[in-house]
């Protein structure tokens, strides 16, 4: 693990700023729950809480493990690549780490939080709660502490400048690859293994709208994101890109400018599509563009943040389109829009407007490597996890909804659910 | 055709690696790189299209 000297001050501030990132894992548990149905919201809640205990107690008992250290390197063409972690077991001499070390933990405690919530809200409406922990276990052990050893832990990708004099290294301060991009690929995997929701694609004509249950949770939930992206990003700034205290400032501007010009695309974009604007979209959009900061906020300019969140925002609610319109990819939360997309467009976004040379390159080696390495890597994992814990409940656990089925109650019991004519 | 769409993307990480250890020069290497992703990219549409006829067959 990288053990940069850190000041008392920056120690403070980034412990303070990593305590508000939850709040970003709270945002996007909403958002799932909001996009779902309403007879499955008290287990897609639920599911975020079982989530975030799950992954925290898989990625202490086995990822972090593989996490920090000095790592395994392997001799290729006369370079070294360090491709695995050779951290302390069981989090074992937490408290004798140097600062720097201790605040990458933490943040990476949170940070697998987030990646394993993702596919969850993808999953809604028929993903089993017991398969929900499984898939977030598997990531929390394995497939995230690889990445972000990669990333974060001076591996192979963050090693791209001093061994191939590719500007600075893969750069992504605020976890656009180890996080969000990680998050919606398996966010795919999970979507393609389970199915789509009954009802969704009929054989014939076209898909089945099933919006979701209630925009409150979901804006309310990007608000919340919001103070929790501000946090990750700054905190992220700090430790993974060394920016000096004093511009700290422009990352959270950045921030909040790229959220800020994705959302009014969005709001543009569906206001002309479909003459008023849409809100669950918007919300996507205004989580894209949070989301494409991930990566670049602490390396481009606020005119440039503003241009990446204005083209996150146009692509997004497009995107949404095409993939359940014309690629049948049933996606409740649209998570693979947000999360991969944009996160893909984040981090090719800060190769674009970098001044070092061989930055943009360095950014395309961490693409083709979350595309061609993470998404098979994670499909397989999921594919076989599948075949011991089944993702996908049974039909009449759909059709009766996911609150009656596996927690026997629902979460609005005054409320009187209509009949869903998809099953007739 | 899903997974043999999920089989062709590995090779296009593997191309974007021969580009960094075989083409010192940058112009060679990035070509190269832009290639890897190009296969990537091939290889996740013929696994999107795989899906697309698994999840209209089976028409839930």
């Amino acid at each position: 693990m990288n053990s940069t000297p850190i000041t008392d001050a920056a120690f403070a501030l980034c412990l303070a700023l990593l305590l508000l990132a939850p709040l970003a894992i709270a945002g996007v548990a909403l958002i799932n729950t909001g996009l779902g149905r309403c007879r499955s919201a008290a287990q897609a809640l639920l599911g975020n809480l079982a989530i975030v205990a799950v992954t925290a107690i898989a990625f202490a008992l086995v990822g972090a493990t593989w996490i920090g250290g000095a790592g395994h390197v392997i001799q290729l063409a006369d370079r070294p690549w360090n491709w695995l972690g050779t951290g302390s077991y069981l989090v074992g001499g937490l408290s004798a780490a140097s600062a720097h070390a201790q605040l990458a933990l933490l943040s990476e405690f949170l940070a697998v939080a987030l990646a394993a919530l993702i596919p969850w809200g993808s999953g809604a409406d028929r993903l089993r709660l017991t398969a929900g922990c499984a898939l977030a276990a598997v990531l929390a052990a394995t497939v995230f502490p690889l990445l972000a050893h990669w990333v974060w832990g001076g591996g192979w990708l963050s090693q791209l400048g001093v061994n191939f004099s590719l500007g600075a290294g893969f750069l992504d301060g605020g976890g656009a690859a180890t996080v969000q991009v990680l998050g919606g690929l398996s966010a795919l995997a999970v979507v393609w293994i389970a199915g789509p929701r009954r009802g969704k694609f009929p054989k014939e004509g076209l898909s089945t709208a099933l919006p979701g249950h209630n925009a409150v949770y979901v804006l309310f939930g990007c608000l919340l994101a919001l103070v929790g992206w501000l946090g990750w990003n700054v905190a992220g700034a700090l430790l993974w890109l060394h920016v000096p205290l004093s511009a700290l400032p422009v990352t959270a501007v950045n921030t909040l400018l790229s959220a800020a010009g994705s959302l009014v695309a969005t709001f543009a974009v569906t206001r002309f599509r479909f003459g008023k604007p849409d809100a669950s979209l918007c919300a996507n959009g205004w989580l894209a563009g949070l989301v494409a900061s991930s990566a670049c906020a602490g390396i481009v300019t606020p005119v440039e943040s503003l241009f990446v969140g204005l083209v996150a925002g146009i692509a997004t609610p497009l995107l949404v389109e095409l993939l359940e319109l014309a690629l049948s990819i049933d996606d409740p939360s649209g998570a693979i829009t947000v999360h991969a997309v944009g996160g893909l467009w984040g981090l090719l976004a800060a190769g674009i407007f970098a001044t070092q040379p061989g930055q943009l390159v360095a950014q395309l080696v961490g693409i083709a490597t979350l595309l061609g390495l993470v998404l098979p890597l994670v499909y397989l994992l999921f594919w076989l996890l599948n075949r011991v814990v089944p993702f996908r409940v049974d039909a009449d656990g759909e059709r009766i909804g996911m609150d009656l089925h596996e927690l026997g109650g629902g979460a609005y019991p005054e409320f009187v659910i209509h009949r869903d004519e998809s099953y007739r | 055709m899903k997974y043999a769409g999920l089989l062709v993307m590995p090779a296009g990480f593997f191309l974007t690696i021969a580009a960094l250890v075989l083409f010192p020069d940058a112009a060679p290497r990035e070509a190269f790189v832009l290639c890897g992703l190009a296969v990537e990219c091939l290889g996740l549409a013929v696994a999107v299209r795989g899906h697309m006829e698994a999840a209209r067959g089976e028409g839930r």
